[in-house]
């Protein structure tokens, strides 16, 4: 899994996910993504509180169609073992031992899925459902190394394309998303004009700990990878001013 | 021991799930004069446990329960950002890294070693899940228990006084906190893993470079043989 030359950075590709205003886009967005790692596929399928399905990544046609036209839903261990979920699960922790599903992962494979897989289900308010699935061809342990070293990044980008997916829900006007609490505006306020956690927590009277959690909380509200690039965008939004 | 179970899985821990829903209802009823539901079955239930949360569960030698708490993800729907935001300055606390926690019960029979048990059980899921921390809802009683576990969620906000106070907090699991509880319970980290192990691999791990090649090879075969 090398990474590409002149790849751009992960900070980078989350904007350009986080811009993505179109299931087209997200399709785009989980190619770049395929490509930053250098996996063989990143997919991501979502259930919407309506019930309605939706899909992207960088399977090929042919075998989303055969998955569809097999029924594979119903012997695949990945839906078995995610559906309802909320942890992350690599693919080896899942019961392959039925014949069904071992003629699945072969089918799966000649279809170039890979033989290895790291898939991660995010609950969403409403009912909404997601799942978000990075898979690759290489052995057990060049696989665990690469799980091991971005399951956390793994993480947040599934919850970013699920944040983009639920601005896509019908009915939902756009930038409907989660305003900041005024406290949450104060916390990043702080930060925005350079005072460290320490003092950000100490002029808000709260502890570090605390004001790491607003903060985090305010991350993910924004859609950032990180507390610099959360700052960054909620002074582009106009959210916060300094 | 400790075993992980999603809501929806609980049928086949009948004794287990029996257990704990009326332990639940004995605590937080009975006990701590809570104002929970109980049903007609003795059950003490509410909202989220139709969320299909993670329950973290001790069980017993016997089958029967010792101690739980309910893990759900703050990306979905939680009791703390539904009803207590109040005590979290108005912030929605969010993120795919908090889990929250929430109706920490233990029996009444329960050892000192079953609520360090559980506590390092969620020190687990923490490692394993990158989970970073876990908020919670818990009463004054609670935080002495914490304390003598070693263990002590840091206080959001409370409302209340004395007996009746009822605080969000929060939880870190540092490694050296995780250490120094499994130290004071006796229980080991091997214990811990095998534990988790135990409920969240459906077999041992699969090798999938193995499995593929064979799968493979077993596909060809009759070809091979037609040749």
């Amino acid at each position: 899994m090398g990474y590409l030359a002149n790849a751009p950075r992960l900070d980078a590709l989350i904007e350009g996910l986080e811009s993505a205003d179109s299931i087209e886009r997200l399709q785009s967005a989980s190619v770049a993504f395929r490509d930053f790692y250098g996996v063989n596929h990143v997919v991501y399928h979502w259930v919407n509180s309506a019930g309605e399905q939706y899909g992207c990544g960088t399977y090929d046609d042919v075998w989303v169609d055969r998955y569809l036209e097999k029924g594979y839903l119903r012997v695949d261990p990945v839906i078995q073992g995610c559906y309802q979920k909320f942890h992350p699960i690599d693919w080896k922790r899942l019961d392959w031992s039925s014949k069904a599903a071992r003629a699945f992962l072969q089918d799966a494979i000649a279809h170039g899925v890979g033989n290895q897989g790291f898939s991660i289900p995010i609950r969403g308010p409403n009912g909404q459902y997601a799942l978000f699935t990075v898979s690759h061809i290489c052995s057990d342990e060049e696989w665990e190394e690469f799980t091991t070293g971005h399951r956390r990044d793994l993480i947040l980008i599934a919850h970013c394309f699920n944040q983009v997916a639920l601005q896509l829900e019908p009915g939902r006007a756009p930038d409907q998303g989660q305003p900041l609490s005024p406290r949450e505006v104060e916390a990043m306020t702080m930060l925005a004009i350079g005072l460290s956690r320490a003092q950000a927590a100490d002029k808000l009277s709260i502890s570090e700990h605390t004001l790491r959690v607003y903060v985090e909380s305010a991350r993910f509200k924004l859609g950032a990878l990180n507390t610099t690039h959360a700052v960054a965008r909620a002074l582009s939004r106009g959210l916060i001013v300094v | 021991m400790i075993r992980y179970i999603y809501a929806e899985d609980l049928h086949a821990f009948p004794t287990l799930a029996h257990t704990m829903f009326l332990d639940r209802a004995d605590q937080f009823k009975t006990r701590l004069g809570w104002e929970v539901s109980v049903d007609e079955q003795g059950y003490e239930r509410d909202e989220y446990d139709d969320q299909n949360p993670l329950y973290v569960i001790w069980e017993n030698a016997d089958g029967t329960h010792g101690g739980s708490m309910r893990l759900l993800p703050t990306v979905g729907q939680t009791m703390v950002n539904d009803h207590f935001l109040h005590l979290t300055d108005g912030v929605r606390i969010e993120s795919p890294f908090i889990w929250e926690c929430t109706r920490f019960c233990l029996s009444r029979e329960a050892t000192p070693g079953v609520a360090a048990a559980l506590m390092l059980a969620g020190g687990e899921v923490m490692k394993e899940f990158d989970i970073e921390h876990f908020v919670g809802v818990f009463d004054a009683r609670m935080v002495r228990i914490y304390r003598r576990i070693g263990s002590s969620p840091e206080i959001l906000g409370s409302q209340g006084e004395g007996r009746e106070r009822i605080s969000v907090g929060l939880w870190e699991f540092s490694g050296e906190a995780q250490a120094s509880v499994a130290k004071s319970a006796g229980i080991t980290p091997e214990m811990t893993r095998r534990w988790f192990e135990r409920s969240f691999n459906a077999t041992e791990p699969t090798p999938m470079m193995d499995l593929a090649v064979q799968t493979i090879a077993a596909a060809a075969a009759p070809m091979s043989l037609a040749a």
